[in-house]
């Protein structure tokens, strides 16, 4: 039982697949993997230990994009997020996880368009939150995106009295 | 396909807080298809958050959702104290649940009035708005503030309630206990909201469990989900209390979980009033060294979830807010297809997505032309209660 428990399923069914093993409590541990394991990874957690999926986060790093993928065991009421990184910030690539929980459709699209993350075998990665005429290959989560400044008075329809 | 101009009322209208756009593409009185369009009003808030000090990000996210201006601070400074390991004094945690709960009421009452209005019930729009009433007066005595209430931070909250108020606030708990059980007995006992709402839009415990819906959406559908349970935090796990949950997923079900978990929020409040210890309220916390942090709260609308990443500085590396119309909407899918035109108001409103996201329904026929717009949905959807209950020979 406890976070322990799932921990160790997890290292028994992947061995060496998991890079690393961060405990942070009784209710969170953060395990790295090879981006390239995801889906099997998210199939086991998800399928057969049952847990549920929260949600992705992506992280601009230094070294890549970092995306964490969130998932929480209710019954026992612990969080473990499994860490990949994509080293390749030019055309970060990973295969999608919609094939196993449609709960990822739309963050899958989120991370597409804001950190510019491709989702190998997602068809639907249409904008989500963006406006239609935002340009392309520009993210504005990314780090080194600096955002256009604005000029209130030079907007239409705002005139000072 | 697209989102040209086919929007009747613009993507910004001054009765909507939040303009979403959906999309039924219908064959007669089917629906067949369904998109959605949001982001009309996305306001950057991650980005926001990493450029503010931890104290500061905690009022943006307040700002997140006027209904659920409770549960993302409180998402959010769990989310600061996980990464430090911060301790919170007692009081404070029952202050958390109170705040917490009181937000439940509100927002549970705001659904059902609005849900009445879509199936024509339009008395009980007005009673279930007018009984919210007491709740945000408590919520002033409570916070100083009927909406936003500025109450968290982190290591604590930021005012105390004071012994000489909680005789006030029991009496108008009581007061909207009375006019609870009245509305619980209006809607539950009544045969026309039978007739009109079981059996429509059902999700399914395996679908419910696909889309990770959460909240009343999911505990409609048979699963036992409760972030106030299962992840204890503020208060919660101090005092009794019961998960309700329903196992039909139709909309009937999303109804009567929201009716006795209002329930079971008054019974919350007044455990916590009478149990709440003395003491300090913050424990005042210095820096924030480097790391993780995960901050789960359930939301009257299911898990709200924020992580926030420190790197020793004053302000967040990356700041994730998701909150849980993010994982409800999808299910729309599930819901509204293969369901009548009529029904499709209601079903998309079952879920509680902020409520005006409704307002947006358009329906288009195959060839992506215009058909009707919301209110003359909403009359449908009106017209058809009426119908219902001239068979049974009730109007």
């Amino acid at each position: 039982m406890g976070i322990d428990d799932s921990l160790n399923k997890i290292k028994d069914r992947f061995k060496e697949k998991v890079l690393k093993v961060y405990r942070h409590s009784d209710k969170r541990a953060y395990v790295d993997i090879d981006a390239k394991d995801i889906v099997d990874f998210t199939r086991y957690i998800f399928k057969d230990l049952s847990f549920r999926f929260n949600i992705a986060s992506g992280v601009d790093a230094l070294e890549g994009i970092e995306i964490l993928y969130h998932f929480c065991l209710d019954a026992e009421g612990f969080v473990i997020s499994i860490r990949v990184l994509l080293k390749d910030k030019s055309d970060p690539h990973i295969a999608t996880i919609t094939g196993v929980t449609r709960g990822a459709w739309w963050i899958e699209r989120e991370i597409h368009e804001l950190f510019g993350v491709e989702f190998d075998g997602n068809s639907d990665l249409r904008r989500l939150l963006l406006p239609d005429d935002w340009p392309d290959g520009v993210y504005p989560l990314r780090k080194d995106f600096v955002a256009p400044k604005r000029d209130s008075r030079k907007e239409e329809g705002h005139h000072e009295s | 396909m697209s989102h040209k101009a086919t929007i009747p009322i613009g993507p910004y209208h001054p009765l909507q807080e939040e303009p979403e756009f959906y999309k039924l593409v219908v064959d007669g009185e089917k629906v067949v298809d369904v998109d959605v369009r949001i982001g009309y009003n996305h306001r950057g808030i991650e980005k926001l958050s990493e450029s503010k000090s931890f104290d500061q990000s905690i009022f943006i996210v307040e700002r997140i959702c006027g209904i659920c201006s409770s549960s993302h601070p409180i998402a959010c400074v769990q989310a600061v104290e996980d990464i430090a390991g911060i301790e919170v004094p007692e009081r404070a945690l029952y202050i958390r649940s109170i705040t917490q709960e009181l937000e439940r009421l509100h927002s549970h009452l705001l659904w059902l009035g609005l849900a009445g209005h879509f199936l024509g019930y339009n008395t009980v729009f007005m009673w279930a708005w007018k009984y919210r009433e007491p709740v945000c007066d408590i919520m002033e005595t409570v916070t100083g503030n009927r909406q936003n209430y500025a109450m968290m931070k982190v290591g604590g909250v930021r005012r105390d309630i004071e012994k000489d108020h909680i005789p006030y606030i029991l009496q108008r708990l009581d007061e909207l206990l009375t006019k609870l059980e009245m509305l619980k007995g209006a809607v539950l006992d009544d045969p026309v909201l039978h007739a009109r709402l079981k059996g429509i839009g059902i999700l399914t415990k395996e679908d419910a469990i696909d889309y990770s819906a959460l909240g009343p959406t999911s505990r409609a559908s048979g699963i036992t989900a409760d972030v106030r349970r299962d992840h204890p935090y503020a208060a919660y796990d101090r005092i009794k209390w019961n998960v309700i949950t329903r196992e039909e997923g139709d909309v009937f079900a999303k109804t009567v979980v929201r009716i006795l978990e209002m329930m079971e929020s008054v019974s919350i409040i007044r455990q916590c009033l009478d149990k709440m210890p003395k003491g300090p309220i913050d424990s005042k916390p210095k820096d924030i060294p480097p790391g993780e942090g995960i901050g789960q709260v359930e939301a009257p609308r299911g898990e709200c979830f924020h992580y926030v990443k420190s790197d020793g500085s004053n302000s967040p590396v990356r700041h994730k807010v998701r909150a849980p119309t993010y994982m409800n909407f999808p299910t729309f899918r599930e819901t509204v297809i293969g369901e009548t035109v009529s029904d499709a108001t209601i079903i998309l409103a079952a879920i509680d997505p902020c409520y005006c996201c409704t307002e947006r329904l358009l329906i288009v026929n195959d060839k992506d032309k215009e058909l009707m717009n919301v209110s003359e949905l909403i009359k449908m959807s009106q017209e058809k209660t009426a119908l219902i209950k001239k068979k049974m020979g009730i109007a």
